[in-house]
């Protein structure tokens, strides 16, 4: 087997507007759209998971700029789920959310601690920040499955 | 899933990235950029803070320099943020703008819009594909029956006639070919609501194509087309295509019927005019040798039932294959006089102006009329526009396609027993006619009257049903319980089926036995009140009987006692 081909097989299709299309010419080339998508839903994952990383309560192991970059990440792999209509499409999306919800919970509660709880940032506090983000790691961990399952399925 | 949805979250991608990418590049800059303080030292900016300054500054809002004043490198990056951001939300406000403006996203909300109005209705609906002349005539005439109709149309232009129109309830309606199986799907073919589909476009193979995917996806719905050939009719019919219009048939056997037998004619016409409509008034065609000019699929149809009468025609046809065949023939458009005079115009009785062309057909008749003022003028009209100037041209009698296909249809589905009662009436002579002529405006008051059908069933005559148990009831006595009840409220007993069999105009002194079938007709709306009282067990019962008795469990006990007897029959 070629070597482009079996780059295709881990690219998702998912971005492609025709929806259902889901065959896709054995020599296609590797669409750069494809590899924007992967790039952001894996960067989305190890980011959350270089953040969560680190003793649990410790605000010394967890970076503020970590958490705003994988909000963003987040944000942008959100916005790229929009508009499939598929099955896989629509839980990629809803995973998507969860992880950008659970996540905007952790900004707030770092937000709260920091500039209004009187005591300023505490072990308390960086717990419950931490336990958020984890849970928006799992969201984003199925988001990668997803993916996977799905360009696998692809060539078959 | 929720097509509109998904159309905007896919054309909102582009612009919400770029949102996101020109906040996060500025706020980037904001975070890294160190300011100087009063005392000479370095702080930063932190990321509350950041997204405070750029909320208030990319949404033009402009707070100042927050949390303190800004150092020369930050003001300098602050101000290309200004602009990257300002750029972005225009972008995506523009984005939004243009795609609620764009034909095809209001199309699929329209679309939406459509499919939720028909999944959600509540009463029995028609599904009309076609809104011209006769489309429109039939969704107003079932409107104003207090019935439901869904349309379909190819063109964008009369669906939004229609919701201009002002019609008393809701008519949900689709830009789309009918005859695509899927649009029809939509429009509710498989509804458990829907009662049937009026293939009504002005294209024959359009209605033949909604007939088969009728037949085939819903074969128990009733489905009524439209046909302008001979050939259409016999294909739509070969599949079990339920009623089938040809306007130029139905035409051409009506002019016969006028000149058989006048009376009849005028009871047919009065029984299949849309209800509330002035009544027509009597024509009498004369018998005689008959100009037709034009000689298509109409000139056909009237020649062949005149041939059929005895009667000798002269045609004028412009094209030189469509001549006929066996009778005298010229050729010509028989707009001109000469034309004219030379079929014999001076001694004919009648002339049809019976072209496909408006205009053509109205020149026609302003010459023919000059040349010999007691022709009977018979004229087509073919579009419904022209309406006023053939109504001023005064022709004896205006034959107008759309409206015949929309008459026929909707007699066709307020009765179908009418259609049995005007075939047996064929059989009965004029003064017949005649007689019941003048019962119908004894009750009708000028306007065309409805005719409503009757069964004799638990289901729609439950109190009828249940006072026939205790006693005989005769039609006589059931109609004067109605006109006592309301003076207004008469009718005529058109028809009474029992068993198969068929009484035509029963007297009052005709039995009613529970399954029988009444045709009636009277003025518009009585038909519903009479419903009502069938319903009515206690109102019946008083005005056949003239006895009011307690109907509820208590008073029904009191008064068994006293008359044994009378509770046994109740159940």
């Amino acid at each position: 087997m070629p070597l482009a081909c079996r780059i295709c097989r881990l690219i998702p299709s998912r971005l492609t507007p025709n929806i259902g299309a889901q065959t896709i010419p054995r020599d296609a080339p590797v669409s750069l759209e494809k590899v924007f998508f992967g790039f952001f839903i894996l960067l989305a994952l190890t980011l959350n998971f270089g953040f969560v990383l680190g003793e649990f309560d410790n605000p010394d192991h967890h970076n503020t700029y970590e958490l705003l970059a994988v909000i963003i990440v987040n944000l942008i792999a959100t916005v790229l789920k929009f508009g499939d209509r598929t099955q896989t499409g629509a839980l990629l999306l809803a995973s998507s959310l969860v992880a950008d919800l659970q996540l905007l919970a952790a900004a707030l509660v770092w937000a709260y601690a920091v500039h209004v709880h009187a005591g300023g940032m505490d072990a308390m506090f960086m717990a419950s920040i931490v336990s958020l983000a984890a849970g928006a790691l799992l969201a984003n961990i199925v988001s990668v499955v997803l993916v996977i399952i799905d360009t696998v399925n692809l060539r078959r | 899933m929720n097509k509109v949805l998904f159309l905007f979250l896919r054309r909102m991608r582009t612009p919400l990235l770029v949102l996101i990418g020109a906040y996060t590049l500025a706020g980037l800059g904001l975070l890294l950029i160190p300011g100087v303080d009063e005392h000479g030292e370095t702080w930063r900016m932190d990321i509350l803070h950041v997204l405070y300054f750029l909320s208030y500054t990319a949404t033009t809002t402009g707070f100042g320099e927050v949390p303190r004043d800004f150092s020369e490198a930050q003001r300098l990056w602050v101000m290309f943020s200004i602009y990257l951001t300002i750029i972005a939300w225009l972008y995506a406000i523009g984005k939004i703008l243009a795609l609620v403006q764009e034909p095809a996203f209001r199309q699929a909300v329209r679309y939406q819009g459509f499919e939720r109005h028909v999944r959600r209705m509540q009463e029995p609906f028609y599904i009309v594909c076609g809104y011209g002349d006769t489309g429109s005539m039939l969704v107003k005439a079932l409107v104003h029956r207090g019935q439901r109709a869904v349309v379909i149309d190819l063109n964008l232009d009369r669906i939004n006639d229609l919701e201009l129109t002002d019609l008393s309830s809701h008519v949900p309606a689709m830009v789309g070919d009918a005859s695509v199986s899927r649009h029809l799907r939509t429009a509710g073919l498989r509804h458990p609501l829907c009662q049937g589909v009026l293939a009504v476009t002005d294209n024959d193979d359009a209605n033949l194509k909604i007939a088969i995917t009728v037949k085939l996806l819903n074969p128990t719905l009733p489905v009524v087309c439209r046909a302008h050939t001979r050939a259409t009719r016999d294909n739509m019919a070969s599949f079990g295509t339920d009623h089938i219009v040809n306007p130029f048939d139905a035409f051409g056997e009506r002019l016969t019927l006028a000149l058989q037998s006048p009376g009849l004619y005028l009871l047919r016409e009065w029984l299949t005019s849309v209800p509330d409509t002035p009544l027509q008034r009597p024509v009498e065609p004369p018998r005689g040798t008959w100009i037709l000019v034009g000689f298509g699929r109409l000139g056909g149809a009237v020649k062949q039932g005149m041939k059929s009468l005895g009667m000798g025609t002269v045609v004028i046809e412009e094209l030189a294959e469509r001549a006929d065949p066996d009778g005298p023939s010229l050729h010509g458009r028989g707009t001109e006089a000469d034309t004219l005079q030379q079929a014999g115009v001076a001694n004919a009785v009648g002339l049809l102006a019976g072209t496909d062309e408006d205009t053509n057909n109205l020149s026609c008749l302003m010459t023919a009329r000059a040349l010999n003022p007691d022709l009977f003028i018979v004229a087509r009209q073919n579009h419904y526009d022209n309406r006023d100037i053939f109504r001023a041209a005064k022709p004896d009698l205006i034959m107008r396609p759309s409206e015949m296909i929309a008459e026929a249809i909707l007699a066709h589905l307020s009765a179908p027993l009418l259609a049995r009662f005007l075939e047996l009436s064929r059989e009965k002579d004029d003064d017949w006619a005649n007689e019941l002529l003048s019962r119908i405006t004894g009750v009708t008051d000028e306007v065309v009257p409805e005719v409503w059908l009757v069964n004799v069933n638990d289901k729609s005559a439950p109190a009828l049903v249940r006072l026939l148990q205790e006693q005989s009831v005769t039609l006589g006595a059931l109609l004067d319980a109605t006109h006592a009840w309301r003076d207004s409220f008469n009718c005529v007993p058109l028809m009474r089926v029992r068993e198969g069999e068929a009484l035509l105009t029963p007297g009052p002194e005709t039995d009613i036995q529970t399954g029988d079938r009444l045709l009636l007709c009277g003025q518009p709306r009585v038909a519903d009140r009479f419903h009502h009282l069938l319903r009515d067990v206690q109102a019946l019962r008083y005005l056949v009987t003239g006895y009011n008795r307690p109907d509820g469990w208590v008073w029904r006990a009191g008064s068994g006692r006293g008359r044994p007897g009378t509770t046994g029959n109740t159940n």
